[in-house]
């Protein structure tokens, strides 16, 4: 068991119990005391929870480096470097090949600018809206099971089963797999950021399956993303292959804790907020400022920077090969821009948040992940307009990258 | 007579999407998501001017303004 917490300015700990259940309140004392706080554990860090500063920070792209974006350094274990040590020639060659990390979101301009450009039109608001009734018709499919019963898990019933499904439809991939690929997105991104073993299993299962899918695609073509992104062409030579499994690595990784958790705590929100879900109901035309006011109230993700050079930010002194938290979901709670910030309101007029980031890596997905809010949103409080909490205390929460609820039984009038 | 225009820095854009959301009828955006003022951007009523100021406030990247011209 670590160290209970006392000062959080020189020591938080994200993954400690108290900062995954209830994290406002610390990030209040943070942000009132001091711009960037500190802590030596899990291989330490820095963390600014105002605005202005994620703000200024995510510009600052030359000081604040993409190519570890992970919150906790992942110590690998004494076997894992035993095993590096007495790898073959062949697999330390196949390494070097695919050590392209997972652009555009580990990358620097230049590569950057261009992975990113690749990766936009598939993710645009026109291209996303293709997939709106297959989510609608998910979201049906997944209710039928459980509508009669009175009772269910919004986490693991609902909000959980959506995006692998959304996202292996984009990637052509298939939809029955869907729950290995949550299994490996969260042992690569959740439980593995603090177990070293599962982290390395789980990034080669998506990593040979991607590669497979890649090899398949170039005899079979589809209509897909994998496919697409082998016909594009960057200066007129096409995309390297090591380059087109890293992102379709990503958008896995990047498209289905992330979005699951969001849907989650829209839930677990509206279970608890009777007036509100009266508000979407009543005010169908309020949906779109009701979904980023939720990103708002609980965005899920937390980022990293490197620091490239030394440098110092508000006075702070910021060496070479640190990490920097980018606290994104601190900013969003941050009085100095939003009114009442700890106050979910449907209507807020003013709410330019940045769950998504913003900068250079503005999420490329935000148009997906707000279309399958939506409609999750929607088709939920169409069949179950009335329910509420099984029990409060027993709703279990994920957090460090990713924060959302991962049990959550509800109950309604069945 | 001074006229109000809405105005996007393209520089600064990076397609949130938020002002196209709420302000179709003022803004479009191109496959990439980067946004420009349809026609000249020119706020013809209160109502326009006032939308506008709403899409100014809720810009992450602080890339939309509003600006008087001649007209
Ligand atoms: C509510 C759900 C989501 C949230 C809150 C979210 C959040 C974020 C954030 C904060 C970043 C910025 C990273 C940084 O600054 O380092 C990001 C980047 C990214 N996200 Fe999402 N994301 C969500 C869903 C998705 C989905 C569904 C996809 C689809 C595949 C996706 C794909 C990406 C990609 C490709 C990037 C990298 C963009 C770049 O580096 O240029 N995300 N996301
Ligand atoms: S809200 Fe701002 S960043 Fe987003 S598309 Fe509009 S102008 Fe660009």
């Amino acid at each position: 068991m670590a160290e209970p917490v006392k000062e959080w300015t020189a020591d938080y700990d994200i993954f400690s119990r108290e900062y995954i259940k209830d994290p406002f309140p610390i990030w209040d004392d943070i942000r009132g005391k001091c711009p960037v706080a500190h802590t030596d554990r899990w291989g330490g860090s820095f963390m600014p929870t105002r605005y202005e500063d994620l703000f200024n920070i995510a510009k600052d792209i030359e000081h604040f480096s993409s190519q570890n974006v992970l919150v906790a350094d992942v110590m690998p274990t004494p076997e894992q470097i035993e095993r590096e040590q007495n790898m073959t020639e062949e697999d330390q060659e196949l390494i070097q090949q695919y050590n392209v990390g997972a652009p555009p979101i580990t990358s620097d301009p230049p590569v950057h600018t261009w992975a990113r450009k690749l990766l936009l039109p598939p993710f645009s608001v026109t291209t996303v809206a293709k997939y709106e009734a297959e989510t609608r018709e998910l979201c049906k499919e997944l209710i039928d099971k459980f509508i009669d019963k009175g009772r269910a898990d919004g986490a693991v019933d609902y909000a959980q089963q959506i995006p692998p499904r959304v996202i292996a439809s984009i990637l052509g991939i298939n939809k029955d797999d869907a729950d290995t690929f949550t299994g490996w997105v969260r042992g690569f991104l959740e439980l593995g950021l603090t177990d070293p073993e599962l982290r390395e299993q789980s990034a080669r299962s998506i990593f040979e399956f991607m590669v497979g899918q890649v090899q398949q695609r170039k005899e079979q073509p589809g209509d897909d993303l994998i496919s697409y992104l082998l016909a594009q062409k960057v200066d007129g030579e096409p995309v390297p292959e090591p380059h087109i499994v890293g992102t379709c690595f990503l958008t896995l990784v990047a498209g289905i804790d992330t979005t699951w958790s969001s849907i989650g705590s829209a839930i677990w929100h509206l279970a608890q907020h009777p007036e509100h879900r009266k508000q979407i109901i009543e005010e169908p035309g309020l949906i779109d400022n009701a979904v980023e006011e939720l990103l708002r109230a609980y965005s899920p993700v937390t980022m990293a920077r490197y620091v490239a050079s030394d440098t110092e930010y508000a006075g702070c002194p910021i060496p070479e090969g640190s990490k920097v938290l980018m606290n994104f979901p601190a900013a969003n709670r941050d009085p100095r821009v939003f009114e009442n910030p700890d106050v979910v309101d449907l209507h807020r007029a003013k709410n330019p948040h940045i769950a998504f980031g913003v900068g250079i890596h503005r999420c490329a997905g935000s148009n997906l992940a707000r279309m399958e809010m939506k409609v999750s949103i929607q088709e939920w409080l169409k069949r179950i307009p009335d329910y509420r909490l099984e029990d409060p205390d027993a709703v279990t929460w994920a957090g460090g990258q990713v924060r959302g609820p991962r049990k959550m039984g509800v109950v309604f009038p069945s | 007579m001074r006229l109000k225009k809405v105005t996007v820095d393209s520089e600064k854009c990076q397609g949130h999407n938020r002002c196209y959301a709420m302000a179709p009828g003022m803004f479009k955006v191109d496959e990439y998501g980067y946004a420009t003022p349809r026609g000249d951007g020119v706020l013809a009523s209160e109502a326009d001017i006032e939308l506008a100021q709403r899409a100014v406030e809720n810009c992450p990247e602080r890339a939309i303004e509003i600006i008087e011209g001649e007209g």
